[in-house]
């Protein structure tokens, strides 16, 4: 495996997640080539690139909702990049072992319910996935749902209502409304989560996921459709969550006020390849990025003789894949 | 006056009896969208292990009182237990392979299973019917109508156990599906299984519980019909089945007080129509109520209305 032992950037010392080769194919479409990137702890890591280059397929991948066809994802609890624990781990049969001081998971090979409840990553749809019945608190209890079952001895000791079920029912319900008062949604605590407005269900889905713990949070397109005011304040709930939890986000953004502004670290797929994998500034800039993501009809409008000159080698590439975009 | 009172009574024992059955119904449509055609044959299943239990431990009207209540909870629980395995055990050979296919895969299987289950009863317990002696007799009369001409009405001991025990169960229930991470786990099944491993949740052992419970319930119906009509053979679970599920729709199937409701409709239908018309056409009067009913209410007494989003 292609473990990269350079220190240039943060991420690549303190690994949280790292995808190494990964490759998805779906029949004859190769939707992820040979992709390789990591996910610092502690940062905020953007997947960035033109509708149809793979990214959700990425996220598919991490959150056990696909097998990915090859390659190996590795969750990482506790500091620094335990390569050697790693290598044991890949070489057993096991899914995950755990160290003195955290542990190691390899995502491939866990069934999805334990991604969330074990490995401790969480995600968020494009299109919401809520559980419209139900109320934004049950939604945010149903994250809690293994923490609340082991207490409740599989549902005995709930029925019963034992002190230590109560105990672990409070726990949970302080955290929901923690979360749902983060969200600004404590007022609609106990309203179906169908009746809520657009941008107030993106963000009781980050609510949710918050609730599970996550080490990892996987937002796919957190701010589509949100006006300018909310996803300043979809920003802002980011960064909170960062800072006072220490919950790594890994997201998948079209809106580059929002990818510029808080990202740490930005991987630009096109085609299913990594074009660039760089600091947010450093992405900034890149010609190669522009041109996947403007296509390069929109040269005109760029008035960099440089960046025109990579274009066209852009354009060439573009040409002999073929594809949507 | 004193008569409907007392087809009244009747009519809620037999409405309890096919509520209880018509839940297990109810709950699996609800979680996995499929009608578990072998349900009602779980609950033959459940009389028949409350009918060898009962006769293990002598069981018998002259036992007393404190004795008895013991005694019949120990049934209870043993037959719950059978029964229980018995949903887990067909769900997990039969109906989990087949999830993820096309609609009419389980279906088939579940009849398959109906059959199988009916016939295994069949071979291993005969064809004849097996009676027992009437354990639980009396009751409260709550007036007597003779001098006017009428008759005494009775509520039973076995009609107020039957009553009352049913309503405690219903009132459990309730309680684990709404308030419990047990019960929010299945409605959370119920309406996104995806979403819900995502968050956690064991979607397999969830869908599991709920046979197990739904089975378990079935097993309370199975020694309830066992105690109020004392005979037994391997064809009950057959009618007594389509009954029940014909309650679940009627109350909306996927809900579970509907499915209650529904059950004792149901049976005040029945009792009421052999009562005051002819016995013969009560289950014609059935379901044709059950039909016209589904042409003005699609969705059932207290069925959500599908609205289709365009």
């Amino acid at each position: 495996m292609n473990v990269t032992t350079t220190s240039r950037y943060p991420w690549e010392n303190d690994p949280l997640l790292t995808v190494e080769n990964l490759t998805m194919r779906f029949g004859g479409l190769v939707a992820v080539d040979n992709l390789s990137f990591t996910v610092g702890r502690g940062d905020i890591t953007a997947l960035i690139g033109p509708n149809g280059a793979g990214k959700t397929t990425v996220f598919n991948c991490v959150t056990g909702f696909y097998k990915p066809t090859e390659g190996r994802i590795v969750m990482r609890h506790g500091p620094g990049r335990r390569d050697e624990a790693v290598e044991e781990l890949t070489d057993s049969a096991a899914r995950y072992a755990r160290q003195e001081d955290g542990a190691v998971f390899l995502l491939e090979r866990m069934p999805d319910f334990t991604i969330s409840s074990t490995a401790k990553v969480a995600r968020t749809f494009q299109n919401i996935r809520l559980f419209g019945g139900m109320t934004c608190l049950e939604n945010l209890l149903v994250a809690q749902h293994n923490p609340l079952m082991r207490a409740s001895g599989f549902s005995i000791a709930g029925l019963l209502n034992l002190p230590s079920y109560r105990s672990a029912a409070k726990e949970a319900k302080d955290r929901a409304i923690y979360w749902l008062e983060q969200c600004q949604l404590i007022h609609r605590a106990d309203d179906p989560a169908a009746d809520l407005p657009y941008g107030d269900q993106r963000r009781l889905e980050i609510a949710r996921a918050m609730c599970s713990e996550p080490h990892l949070l996987c937002l796919d397109e957190p701010a589509a459709g949100l006006n300018p005011r909310e996803s300043a304040e979809l920003n802002a709930l980011l960064q909170f969550i960062r800072s006072e939890t220490g919950t790594s986000i890994l997201l998948i953004e079209h809106d580059m006020g929002v990818v510029m502004k808080i990202s740490d670290h930005v991987v630009v797929l096109d085609y299913g390849r990594k074009i660039a994998d760089e600091t947010a500034d450093a992405v900034r800039n890149d010609p190669k990025v522009i041109a996947a993501y403007l296509g390069v009809d929109d040269e005109s409008e760029i008035d960099d003789e440089d960046i025109r000159a990579d274009l066209h080698r852009g354009e060439h590439q573009a040409g002999t894949q073929g594809g949507e975009a | 006056m004193e008569y409907f009172i007392q087809q009244l009574i009747n009519g809620l024992t037999l409405g309890s009896i096919y509520g209880l059955i018509a839940i297990g119904y109810t709950m699996v449509y609800g979680i996995i969208g499929m009608i578990n055609f072998a349900h009602g044959d779980i609950f033959t299943v459940g009389a028949y292990v409350a009918l060898a239990v009962i006769l293990l431990l002598g069981i018998s009207g002259a036992t007393g009182a404190t004795m008895l209540v013991l005694a019949l909870l120990l049934v209870l629980v043993i037959s719950m237990v059978f029964t229980a395995v018995w949903g887990w055990t067909v769900e997990r050979i039969a109906y989990r392979p087949l999830r993820g296919s096309f609609r009419l895969a389980p279906l088939i299987t579940a009849i398959g299973m109906s059959i199988v289950l009916q016939n295994f009863i069949q071979v291993t317990q005969g064809a004849r019917v097996k009676p027992i002696q009437p354990i639980i007799s009396g009751g409260i009369p709550l007036f007597d109508g003779r001098s006017d001409g009428g008759i005494i009405v009775q509520l039973s001991w076995m009609q107020l156990l039957i009553i009352v025990s049913t309503f405690v169960l219903m009132v459990g229930f309730t309680f684990l599906i709404t308030k419990t991470a047990l019960g929010r786990s299945q409605r959370a099944c119920e309406q996104d299984q995806k979403m819900a491993a995502l968050l956690g949740v064991d979607v397999d052992k969830t869908i599991s519980l709920t046979f197990v419970m739904g089975a378990a319930l079935a097993a309370v119906a199975g020694l309830m019909f066992l105690l109020l009509y004392g005979v037994l053979d391997f064809y009950i679970g057959f009618l007594a089945g389509i009954k029940a599920f014909t309650a679940a729709v009627l109350g909306g199937i996927g809900s579970l007080p509907g499915a209650m409701l529904g059950g004792i409709v149901l049976g005040l239908i029945e009792v009421f129509w052999s009562a005051y018309f002819s016995v013969e056409y009560k289950d014609v009067a059935a379901f044709s109520i059950l039909a016209i009913v589904l042409i003005f209410m699609p969705s059932g007494l207290l069925g959500k209305p599908e609205v289709e989003k365009v």
